[in-house]
């Protein structure tokens, strides 16, 4: 009976997860930058950001390779890679949080939601806490999320030459689309 | 008690297991993630070494417009201003077709001379998914020498061409220090006596220092196996820095050659570095994007 009593036990911390975790996910997110200077605006597009979302206690974590940020100009993605974020030492960037102020039931409503995205994001091995606005949205069973946020690049240590005032702002505006799914 | 402690147990279940699931977030992401090459990238700043290619190719749909110089020699004096009152000039055009190939076309002044290459990357060095150490790129030119005969000479067009065919066989070590290798063998259609080779095999060695995230130091010596008779040549020599600006790359050196297409470098650099015939020169290198 102890036996049996042993297996539920083994059985019910293997399946509980899967049962009751509700959670959903992405590969190919998207997450875009802008830059705004006196020169010339600078923009780019990744679209493999990983992403995922439980929904029942809100944890949201995005992962992204920064090499798949792609440019209008390829000697700009060339010196972004490897000068200003180091992909090669720091080949991805992070956020690990939750997203507050939503029940699974506003979602289901199929309206969009307005929420709060609290928690720490990394890039280039520096993680800061931030908090920003972002909204959620169910369609056709998925959950879309966005948010828009801005960061600064000095803050995340990348070293902007002075010469480059004119060319990459010192705020970078940030777009986050995902279109997460609970097709595992 | 057994119905107890199942009960216990499922309990500790929904406990322990919600816990797991949230720490797993980032570790279902990270796992199954799929794998990318990673390209060695800037091996070079430009697609020179100094006089020499480099493996590097313009990125498709970017246009190089490169402006090559050399002052005159350096032991001249102070009456030419150490070289600085004379010049030889290179425009080149370079033009990335695809990401392996790459077209150009350029005008020297020295002999007049109009080149034109081809350069397809055969290998790029890589890691992750298939791990390639060295990148290695084909080169093939041609040059023609548009300098008017001398009156009453009975030389045919023909006799105006040089051709170089070379490969390019480069190593990134780390971020700092790249180095290449480059065989070629140059021919001429023309040359002054019978006793000088018409063909000529040349192994090039360059090198990158690659001191700060935006500059560097290079070195490059091609030396001939074979030399003409009837006059004094010497293996071509360069030193100089790298400067990279973002758009613009400024490569400023010192070499003993005077022309800067392949052809004339590798087989006919007249220049002994040693007893001061030394050229000043640059190259400013300028990217711009068509498509």
């Amino acid at each position: 009976m102890l036996r049996k009593t042993l297996l539920v036990f083994v059985l019910g911390v293997l399946i509980t997860p899967v049962l009751f975790a509700q959670v959903y996910l992405t590969r190919n997110g998207t997450i875009r930058f802008f830059s705004e200077a006196s020169l010339e605006n600078i923009e780019a597009t990744n679209r493999q950001v990983s992403s995922a979302l439980n929904i029942e206690n809100g944890e949201f974590v995005f992962r992204l390779p920064m090499r798949s940020f792609a440019f209008e100009k390829a000697l700009m993605q060339e010196h972004f890679n490897d000068n200003f974020v180091e992909s090669h030492k720091y080949p991805n960037a992070s956020f690990e949080g939750e997203i507050h102020g939503f029940r699974e039931a506003d979602l289901l409503s199929g309206e969009e939601i307005e929420v709060m995205v609290e928690g720490e994001l990394t890039i280039k091995d520096v993680t800061k806490g931030i908090t920003e606005r972002g909204t959620l949205r169910m369609e056709d069973g998925d959950i879309l999320g966005s948010a828009v946020f801005v960061i600064k690049p000095e803050e995340y240590n990348i070293r902007i030459p002075t010469r480059y005032v004119r060319n990459i702002a010192s705020e970078i505006e940030v777009f986050v689309d995902v279109r997460l799914s609970d097709k595992l | 008690m057994n119905i107890f402690l199942s009960h216990v147990l499922a309990g500790l279940c929904l406990l322990l297991s919600a816990p797991l699931a949230a720490q797993d977030l980032m570790g279902m992401l990270e796992q199954d993630e799929e794998e990318q090459p990673e390209y060695a990238v800037n091996t070079f700043f430009t697609t020179r070494v100094i006089n020499g290619q480099s493996i590097e190719n313009p990125y498709p749909g970017d246009l190089i417009f490169i402006i090559s110089h050399h002052f005159g020699r350096l032991n001249q004096g102070a009456y030419e201003l150490w070289g600085l009152d004379q010049a030889t000039i290179r425009l080149g055009l370079e033009y990335g077709v695809s990401d392996r190939l790459a077209v150009s076309v350029g005008r020297s002044s020295y002999e007049k001379t109009f080149d034109g290459f081809i350069k397809y990357k055969l290998l790029r060095q890589q890691s992750g998914v298939r791990n390639v150490p060295v990148a290695l790129s084909l080169f093939s030119g041609a040059y023609l020498k548009s300098l008017k005969w001398p009156e009453g000479s009975d030389f045919e067009f023909r006799h105006r061409m040089s051709y170089v065919q070379q490969a390019m066989i480069a190593r990134q070590f780390s971020r700092q220090v790249s180095l290449q290798l480059t065989p070629a063998w140059v021919h001429h259609n023309l040359v002054p006596t019978t006793d000088d080779p018409a063909d000529y095999f040349v192994l090039g060695m360059g090198g990158r220092w690659r001191f700060s995230d935006w500059a560097g130091i290079s070195l490059e010596y091609f030396y001939r196996f074979q030399e003409p008779e009837s006059y004094d040549t010497y293996n071509s020599f360069a030193v100089g820095v790298d400067l990279d600006t973002g758009g613009h790359v400024f490569q400023l050196h010192f070499t003993n050659s005077q022309p800067m297409f392949e052809s004339g470098f590798l087989s006919d650099t007249r220049g002994d570095f040693l007893d001061g015939d030394i050229y000043f020169g640059f190259h400013i290198t300028r990217t711009f994007t068509l498509r």
